[in-house]
C-alpha cells in the first residue's frame, strides 16, 4: 500500500521533472527573449518574492474566497434542488428544461451581461463562479438520488423511518457515490471559473486578475509564479480534500464501485 | 383469533400487454408463533403475496389482518428479510444497519446499540459489529439483515427466500441458525422459498402455490419433530408430496 503510494508518486514526479527540464532547456536556449520567457530560477525568485512580502497570499486568499463563496452557494442550491428533482417529478419537470438549457452556455460568457448589471467586483465573480459550479452539483446529485438502491428505500420504510429520516439517513449516504463526484466537479469548474472571471470583472485582487494584469508590463514571471500557484491549490485541493472526503467515505463503505459504473 | 389473517387476496399487474391476474383468491391463516412456509414455482406470486403481507403493496381485493388489525402500509409490528445481500445499508456497520430500526423508534443510542449487539450474538456475529458489509460474506450479511429485522422486537418476521442466493453448504447453516432463532425469539414467521427441503425443514406448515394466477393450491402440516434430520425417511416422504404436489416430481411413478 505504502510502496504503492510511493511508487505513483514517483511517476508523477517524473512527469513533472521532464517537462520542467524541457522547458528550462528551451527557455536557455535563447530563441526567445528572456522577458517572455524567463528560467525557472527567475520563476521562483518571482515566487518566492511575493511569497515573502505577502503580496502572492493576499491574491490566493481573494481568489479562494470567490471560489468558496461560489462553490459553497452551488452546493447549497444545488443539492437539495438536485434532491428534490429525484425524488419529485414535478420539480424535476420544472427544473431540468431550465438546467438544459443553461448548462450548455459557458460561464465566461456570462461575465459582459453581469458586468452590466452588477458592475466590476466580487458580487461578478462569485456570481460566475456559482453559475459553473451549479450544473454539476445539480445534474449529480439527481443522477445519485435516482441511483439510490429502491431495496434501502423499501427496508427503511419497513423499519419505521419517515420522510426526514429517508432524506438524511438513506438518501443523501446512498446518493454520496455521486454527490461526492458532483462536489469534485463542481470545485473544478469553479476554479476554472473564478480565474476567468477575475481577469475580466475583477477589479484589482486574485490570481487571475494578477495574470492580466501583468500581460500589461511584461512580467511573465509574475504570470508563471501566479499560474504555479493556481495549480498548486487546485491539486492540492483535489487530492487532500476531496481524496480524503472519498477515503472516509465511499471507500470505507465499498461504495467506490457503484460510483464508476 | 389467527394472528396473521389473509382473506380472499386478489391482486392484478398493470402490464404494458394489459392487465394480468397475479393472484387470486388468496387465504390463509396463521396462529402466533407459528412457522408458515410459502413454496410455488418462479411466477406463482409468492413474493408479491409477502410484500402485499408487509405492506409494500395494496391488493386489489381482499386483506391481510395482523391481530385483529388490517394491514395499511408498512409498520413496525413486522420485520422484513430480502433476499438481495444489497438491502443492508453499506455506509453503515452490522451494528449500525441493526440498529437502523430502533433509532427509528427513538431509543437512545446506548440502549439500542447494546440491544443491537445482543441481537448480532444472536446470529453468531457479536465480532462483526464494527465491520460494514461490504467486508462480510453472503452468509454474513443476511445474518445481519435477520438481526436487523428482530432488533425493533417486530412480532411477525417476513422473509423473502433470505438463503436462495447462498451456496449450498451455507445455506444449511444458515437454516439451522434460522430455525435457532426463531425457537428462541418465538416469532410468527412467515418464509417464501422455492426450495421444497428447505420448506420442510423450517415450517411448522407449508402453505403450497400454483401460478398464471397465483393461487393457494394446499397446505401441509409437517408433523416431525425438530430438530429435523433432512435424511430421514419421513422428512424425504414430505419433499416427495410437496414435489408432487407441486408438479414436478419425477414423471412415470
Amino acid at each position: 500500500m505504502i510502496a504503492d503510494r510511493a511508487r505513483s508518486l514517483w511517476r508523477g514526479a517524473v512527469t513533472v521533472i521532464v517537462v520542467l527540464a524541457i522547458y528550462e532547456a528551451v527557455a536557455r536556449s535563447g530563441h526567445f527573449a528572456p522577458a517572455l520567457m524567463p528560467t525557472l530560477g527567475v520563476v521562483l525568485q518571482t515566487l518566492l518574492g511575493s511569497l515573502l512580502d505577502g503580496s502572492m497570499f493576499e491574491h490566493a486568499a481573494a481568489t479562494l474566497y470567490r471560489v468558496l463563496c461560489g462553490f459553497g452557494l452551488a452546493v447549497f442550491v444545488g443539492l437539495p434542488l438536485g434532491v428534490l428533482m429525484g425524488r419529485f417529478r414535478p420539480v424535476e419537470n420544472f427544473v431540468l428544461p431550465l438546467a438544459s438549457a443553461l448548462m450548455p452556455i459557458p460561464s465566461l460568457a456570462w461575465i459582459p451581461v453581469f458586468i452590466l448589471w452588477l458592475g466590476l467586483g466580487n458580487a461578478v465573480t462569485i456570481l460566475i463562479v456559482l453559475y459553473a459550479a451549479l450544473f454539476p452539483m445539480l445534474l449529480n446529485t439527481w443522477s445519485g438520488v435516482r441511483a439510490v438502491n429502491p431495496i434501502w428505500l423499501r427496508a427503511a420504510g419497513a423499519m419505521g423511518a419517515n420522510e426526514n429520516a429517508l432524506f438524511w439517513k438513506v438518501i443523501i449516504p446512498g446518493a454520496s457515490p455521486f454527490i461526492i463526484a458532483g462536489l469534485r466537479q463542481s470545485f473544478l469548474r469553479a476554479w476554472v471559473a473564478v480565474i476567468g472571471a477575475e481577469m475580466l470583472a475583477a477589479s484589482n485582487f486574485g490570481l487571475g486578475w494578477v495574470i492580466f494584469d501583468a500581460k500589461e508590463f511584461l512580467n511573465t514571471d509574475v504570470m508563471l509564479s501566479s499560474l504555479i500557484v493556481i495549480g498548486f491549490i487546485g491539486f492540492v485541493t483535489e487530492r487532500l480534500v476531496f481524496g480524503s472526503l472519498e477515503r472516509a467515505t465511499i471507500y470505507r463503505w465499498g461504495m467506490a464501485q457503484a460510483a464508476k459504473t | 383469533m389467527p394472528h396473521i389473517e389473509a382473506r380472499d387476496i386478489s391482486l392484478i399487474y398493470d402490464t404494458p400487454g394489459g392487465a394480468v391476474p397475479g393472484l387470486r383468491g388468496v387465504s390463509f391463516a396463521m396462529e402466533a408463533s407459528e412457522f408458515l412456509c410459502i413454496v410455488g414455482p418462479s411466477g406463482c406470486g409468492k413474493s408479491t403475496l409477502l410484500n402485499i403481507i408487509a405492506g409494500f403493496i395494496t391488493p386489489n381485493v381482499g386483506e391481510i389482518r395482523i391481530a385483529g388489525q388490517p394491514v395499511r402500509g408498512s409498520g413496525m409490528d413486522r420485520g422484513v428479510v430480502f433476499q438481495d445481500f444489497a438491502q443492508l445499508f453499506p455506509w453503515r456497520t452490522a451494528l449500525g444497519n441493526v440498529a437502523f430500526g430502533l433509532e427509528m423508534k427513538g431509543v437512545p443510542k446506548a440502549e439500542r446499540e447494546a440491544t443491537a449487539l445482543e441481537q448480532l450474538r444472536l446470529v453468531k456475529l457479536e465480532h462483526f459489529a464494527k465491520s460494514y458489509p461490504h467486508h462480510l460474506s453472503g452468509g454474513m450479511q443476511q445474518r445481519v439483515a435477520i438481526a436487523r429485522a428482530l432488533a425493533y422486537n417486530p412480532a411477525v418476521l417476513l422473509m423473502d427466500e433470505p438463503f436462495a442466493a447462498l451456496d449450498a453448504l451455507t445455506r444449511d447453516d444458515m437454516q439451522r441458525l434460522l430455525a435457532d432463532v426463531w425457537r428462541t425469539t418465538r416469532k410468527t414467521v412467515i418464509y417464501v422459498t422455492h426450495n421444497v427441503a428447505e420448506a420442510v425443514y423450517l415450517a411448522d406448515r407449508v402453505v403450497v402455490m400454483t401460478p398464471h394466477p397465483g393461487t393457494v393450491k394446499t397446505e401441509v402440516t409437517i408433523k416431525l419433530p425438530r430438530p429435523r434430520d433432512p435424511l430421514s425417511v419421513e422428512f424425504l416422504d414430505y419433499q416427495k408430496e410437496l414435489l408432487r404436489l407441486l408438479g414436478q416430481d419425477a414423471k412415470g411413478h
